[in-house]
């Protein structure tokens, strides 16, 4: 009982940025624009978080400033595709080349010359609310003393999953990434629709950044995100283009990193390379047998719309 | 849709090979002024992928040469590697700027600087943590250029675990290594060594879990590896994981426990959750390495082995008196002293821990 809460726990911790990141994927695709540039907004938010977390000392300005700095780098992406009908991966593998380009490039300027930003203090990292709830170390304990953005990562899941299928945006949004010259017609403007759907989608990407960058850890560096963003928008593929989905699939990643990480601590003998390797392997084996066919998502996804 | 996959995968083939390319430069320090100038001496360094600011041996390593640049008046600069494919050019680039002595902090610079000193012998080279010699890698051993320092960092991880030892209420302690190799090791059955000692002379049972993250900068891998120790009541954990640190430390900051740094000290990191760190002087090691060159006594073709004997380059740090009981210090010290005299000799490896567990409990 208690490993499974260890595991749960590790689950919590790991996939929270990933659900954010998911969710940005999600909107943006809805929206019929492709965005495989999702590492590189998240790299650019978890650096600014630090940031703005080390020199102004509140995690919630620095929160926000992470994902309007991955908003900036979406809009980037926004104009390259929806203004200028550029291919949408091509524009989104120039982003992931800018974003940790552009978090390097600032770090040195801000930092002495370091691709390091300074350590936050704990008490100026985003707050525990749980912290102390339940008796130390207890199972609850184990499994829900977690930071704020985790919480927030289901809190938001739920808002999207409003938004897109319960409000008038969220069907122009899906309406768009099915059919914008039909969308079009009925006078809805696509053009503003796809960008604050892919400005969305940054912003997002920003916030899983930033959970990693001052919740997960208290400071940034060059290898804090290393295929996070990739792993997320695999998990909006596997979570079929819904936002429910994908945060069950960052969740299964999580679960399959816990687990991983809880096996090493025992002692079965297998190599840790092995172990490593487990989380992917998990998930990839759970989703093709379990979930099967992925689907092919928004019938216009990826389609540059030019209006007549 | 199949298009988007294969592209996907790519991506992420492109990512391990591409992120980031390139090296990146330090600024150059000016040698400070009122010394003699020594224009013609420049001495660089390239750093690992944890960067010149990990905290640890890069940072370690870096102060060293701005202490020569300002003692010394020679002329200091950095070059980070983001990536294992960085560090020849890396090379490369200080080479091109003329520089004539090139330091790979790191054993994992140990190939490239092997072949940049044999590509260059009018110019010299050093390793942090690596041995050519009696290494079947390189069975020519040091190029004649060139140096290997490495650091009996088994000695240094002994003293922490006999600290840990003492220390611990649990009578459970945690260990997170990054990736497992020769090098590591030595911090591993050092520490368990010296925790075993200490269990021993105190006639108890202490365990030790121990566990590898697989990589030098994943600190979410790395903090909840320290937090399900500290869950399954370990309450010291002793990292030899680089980055992978960063969560060690902050686990142990959230949960109130003891963590012990490694390479420099850390304790700045977490002052009420850093028990001690093990340190090794690489700054004072590649400071005297430098000096000697500028003097013209550089000696290259040889290992330099850096050991308690030495005097402090490797040890425990000095904030360890204001966590550590006076009295566990002391009799810490004692140890160093039986360690120096060669009455203990901490393991290396897996064999040579068990050797010493078996004379241990004779």
């Amino acid at each position: 009982m208690y490993n499974i809460a260890i595991i749960l726990g590790i689950t919590l911790m790991y996939s929270a940025p990933l659900i954010y990141t998911a969710l940005g994927g999600v909107i943006s695709e809805n929206s019929g624009v492709v965005n495989i540039g999702l590492e590189g907004m998240m790299t650019v938010g978890a650096f600014a978080a630090a940031t703005v977390g080390y020199y102004t000392g509140n995690p919630w300005l620095a929160f926000l400033a992470g994902g309007i700095a991955g908003g900036l780098v979406a809009l980037m992406h926004g104009i390259a595709c929806i203004s200028f009908y550029a291919d949408h991966i091509i524009s989104g593998i120039a982003i992931n080349f800018i974003g940790p380009g552009l978090a390097l490039f600032l770090s040195r300027l801000f930092f002495d010359g370091a691709t390091m930003t300074k350590p936050i203090p704990i008490e100026n990292k985003i707050p525990r609310s749980l912290n102390g709830v339940f008796a130390k170390n207890s199972v609850l304990d184990v499994i829900f003393n977690q930071y704020d953005t985790v919480f927030l990562a289901f809190i938001l899941t739920a808002v999207v999953w409003f938004v897109l299928y319960k409000t008038k945006l969220g069907l122009r949004i899906r309406a768009i990434g099915e059919h914008p010259e039909a969308a079009d017609s009925l006078g809805i403007n696509v053009y503003k629709v796809k960008y604050i759907a892919v400005i969305l989608s940054g912003i997002f990407a920003g916030f899983g950044g930033a959970a990693m960058s001052i919740a997960v850890v208290a400071n940034f560096r060059q290898s804090l995100i290393s295929g996070q963003g990739y792993i997320a928008l695999a998990a909006m593929i596997f979570g079929k283009w819904k936002p429910q989905g994908a945060m069950l699939a960052c969740l299964l990643f999580g679960a399959a990193q816990g687990l991983a990480v809880y096996l090493g601590g025992t002692s079965i003998e297998v190599p840790s390379t092995v172990l490593n390797m487990l989380p992917y392997i998990i998930t990839l084996l759970t989703l093709v047998i379990f979930v099967g066919e992925g689907g092919s998502g928004p019938a216009a996804n990826g389609e540059p719309f030019e209006k007549n | 849709m199949k298009k988007r996959m294969s592209i996907l995968a790519l991506m992420m083939a492109l990512m391990l090979t591409l992120v980031a390319c390139g090296g990146k430069k330090g600024e150059p320090t000016p040698p400070a002024e009122g010394n003699e100038k020594v224009e013609d001496i420049k001495v660089g360094m390239v750093t690992d992928e944890g960067g010149v600011n990990d905290q640890s041996f890069n940072q370690s390593a870096w102060e060293g040469l701005q202490r020569a640049s300002k003692e010394l008046g020679v002329e200091a600069k950095y070059q980070e590697s983001e990536q294992e494919s960085d560090y020849a050019p890396n090379f490369e680039t200080l080479l091109d700027a003329d520089f004539d002595m090139m330091w790979g902090v790191g054993y994992k610079l140990a190939g490239a600087a092997y072949e940049a000193a044999l590509n260059n012998p009018d110019k010299s080279y050093g390793v942090i943590d690596y041995s050519y010699d009696g290494n079947d890698d390189f069975p020519e051993g040091t190029p004649e250029n060139m140096v290997g320092v490495i650091f009996h960092d088994e000695q240094s991880s002994f003293l922490a675990g006999y600290v840990a030892g003492y220390t611990t209420k649990t009578n459970k302690v945690g260990f997170v290594g990054g990736i497992e190799g020769a090098v590591i090791h030595k911090f591993e059955y050092g520490y368990t060594a010296g925790v075993d000692y200490a269990a021993k002379e105190q006639g108890k049972q202490i365990e030790v879990i121990r566990q590898y993250a697989d990589s030098f900068g994943d600190a979410a891998k790395g903090k909840s590896i320290a937090n399900s120790m500290f869950q399954k009541g370990a309450d010291i954990v002793f990292h030899a994981a680089g980055g992978v640190g960063d969560g060690v430390i902050e686990a142990a900051k959230e949960q109130d426990k003891w963590a012990i740094g490694v390479d420099r000290d850390q304790n700045y990191l977490a002052p009420d959750n850093v028990l001690t760190s093990v340190i090794k002087r690489v700054d004072e090691s590649i400071f005297k390495q430098v000096e000697s060159f500028k003097d013209g006594k550089f000696e290259g073709g040889k290992t330099v082995l850096i050991g308690l004997q030495e005097g402090n380059f490797v040890g425990l740090a000095d904030s360890s008196s204001k966590n550590v009981d006076g009295e566990v210090l002391k009799a810490t010290d004692k140890i160093k002293e039986k360690i120096i005299a060669g009455e203990i000799v901490p393991p290396t490896d897996s064999q040579k821990y068990e050797e010493f567990v078996k004379a241990l409990n004779k």
